[in-house]
């Protein structure tokens, strides 16, 4: 019977799923967009409150990953491309053009009973990859380190490793499978790091600066802290937007929009 | 007369329905799991997905072995039965023949308690208590194990042995213990020698049930055991059949998400065949 409720549940998802997946295009009083799977809180938010504020709008949303996002918007097969980094050099000169609408902050946490309060880049990379093993060679107590993170597939998981360039390289001991755990087990264990999106940090653990910096809704913002990416949107220079699609972007950017992209966890760059 | 003909006839129909809905979900979930699950074993390869070493689902170059999964699940669910049957065996035989009423009654209603606790609730106190003093006592840097696993499930196990071994004991007929002790056995021998093995079926039922429900418990084990694919071992991290599918399932797309249905047929073929087997154990103790 366990195993039966189990399995109604995968089906349901799968259900939903198929459904959500199902549509990108479409007909003139729809929003499509498609796909950074990290953006998805802060679009699937966005999203209901601009199909609840405007009836009969459909908007979608398709997850792919940031390079099919904008490979889609410049083959013209969705209306919004959903980028969680910032866009080369050579996509912009193909006629693109990116507008930032938040920012993801991802902070690094330890245990408040652990004397280290500083890092770096280099060095957090080195402790995640498993190249530094012990608390004692970045000013700490003689301990190993607990590298705890989030599971394959995680949103904060790829930013933080993308950022620190860590992909696939990082050992971990623990990987959760939401912000909530990472913190609880973080706090419970003295030799514990993790990260998390900075929106779900709370005083239980102690939250790291990166070259001096603490991690906060302005030093995101103005980018002297590192450990960010930009979440974007993608659209083309030379083709107007459809009626429907403009005014999503423009509400989405608009400061009212705010308060939905602060409780995806996510701070809003305007 | 011709009324409650009818009546009958409709109400008969009512229970048809019911019986039939029932064999239809099981039916839907087994085709279904059986359709989504065989693609990726197809195009990863039976035996490299069997028994394929590294489980990297969201690398550029992924792998899907999953027999980290199923060593850790069958290793776990051991470890669970190890700890937990000779403590729900030994409160079984105790509450079935030597505890005083009154006792019997408060350790059966605790026992009933503990099978309901929901199990995300042992995982919660799996994570803030086991894991913790795991760490401390055998001075490991992280407590979250495939130990601290073990101990959960040996918990989360001791209702269905204790229940079910409780039945069976408490069916031996009396004259079996009656004519024992008229031989001259005293009670404790009475009861390991001659109402054990009478029960004996019963008592394995209550351990394959057991099995059961270890192998296919998947909240609890994730708050536990850290859950990275590593190869099973006593202070290490692992990964769980279940877990497997429940940590990676809401992010994930293409081959990947095909892979954990067919990690879920691979469970889903683990608890037939628990089942099959607790089904022939319980026919044997009929036939008795």
């Amino acid at each position: 019977m366990r195993m039966m409720k189990k399995f109604f549940g995968v089906l349901a998802m799968a259900t939903v799923v198929a459904t959500v997946t199902a549509g990108c295009g479409g007909g003139e009083k729809s929003v499509s967009t498609d796909g950074s799977t990290s953006m998805e809180k802060v679009i699937g938010a966005l999203g209901e409150a601009f199909m609840e504020n405007n009836k009969g709008v459909s908007f979608t949303y398709n997850p792919t990953g940031s390079g099919t996002g904008i490979t889609a918007v410049s083959e013209g097969t969705c209306d919004i491309g959903l980028s969680s980094r910032a866009l080369k050099a050579a996509e912009k000169e193909s006629g693109l053009e990116e507008t930032v609408l938040a920012y993801d902050g991802i902070a690094l946490v330890v245990n408040p009973n652990n004397p280290v309060t500083d890092m770096n880049v280099e060095t957090i990379a080195k402790i995640y990859t498993g190249e530094i093993k012990n608390w004692k060679e970045v000013g700490g107590n003689d301990a190993e380190i607990v590298l705890i993170g989030r599971e394959a597939g995680s949103g904060t998981r790829d930013g933080f490793e993308s950022i620190t360039g860590t992909k696939e390289k990082c050992a971990y001991r623990q990987e959760l499978t939401s912000t909530g755990d990472v913190i609880t087990t973080v706090s419970q264990n003295p030799d514990a790091i993790g990260y998390a999106s900075l929106a779900s940090v709370k005083s239980t653990v102690k939250v790291v600066t990166v070259d001096g910096v603490i991690p906060s809704e302005e030093t995101i913002k103005n980018g002297s802290y590192v450990i960010q990416r930009p979440f974007v949107f993608v659209t083309k220079k030379d083709k107007k937007l459809s009626k429907t699609a403009q005014s999503f972007f423009d509400w989405a950017l608009s400061k009212e929009a705010n308060e939905y992209i602060k409780k995806a966890g996510a701070v809003p760059a305007n | 007369m011709k009324r409650r003909k009818t009546l009958e006839t409709v109400i008969h129909g009512v229970f048809l329905a019911a019986g039939l809905i029932t064999i239809a979900f099981v039916l839907m979930i087994t085709i279904y799991l059986i359709i989504a699950g065989i693609p990726a074993i197809r195009e990863i390869g039976l035996s490299s997905f069997l028994f394929g070493a590294k489980w990297e689902s969201t690398a550029n170059d992924p792998k899907f072995g999953i027999l980290p999964f199923i060593l850790t699940s069958i290793y776990g669910t051991a470890g669970a039965i190890l700890i937990g049957t000779p403590i729900g065996f030994f409160s079984a035989v105790y509450l079935a023949k030597i505890a005083p009423k009154s006792v019997k009654r408060v350790v059966e209603t605790a026992v009933s308690l503990l099978a309901g606790i929901p199990s995300v609730v042992y995982g919660l106190v799996g994570m803030l208590v086991l894991v913790p003093s795991i760490r401390k006592l055998f001075h490991v840097p992280d407590g979250a194990s495939l130990l601290a696993a073990m101990i959960v499930l040996a918990v989360m196990v001791l209702p269905s042995i204790i229940k079910v071994s409780l039945t069976a004991l408490a069916a031996v007929p009396k004259e079996y213990e009656e004519g024992s002790m008229a031989l001259g056995a005293t009670p404790v021998e009475t009861y390991f020698k001659v109402s054990v093995p009478a029960a004996k079926s019963g008592i394995a039922a209550a351990v394959v049930l057991g099995v059961g429900r270890a192998i296919g418990e998947a909240m609890a084990v994730m708050m536990v055991s850290g859950n990275v694919p590593n190869m099973p071992s006593l202070f290490e991290s692992v990964r769980f059949l279940t877990t497997a599918v429940a940590s990676e399932m809401s992010y994930s797309s293409g081959l990947q998400r095909q892979a954990l249905f067919s990690v879920a047929l691979v469970l889903f073929v683990f608890i037939m065949l628990i089942n099959a087997t607790l089904n022939f154990l319980l026919k044997r103790q009929k036939e008795k």
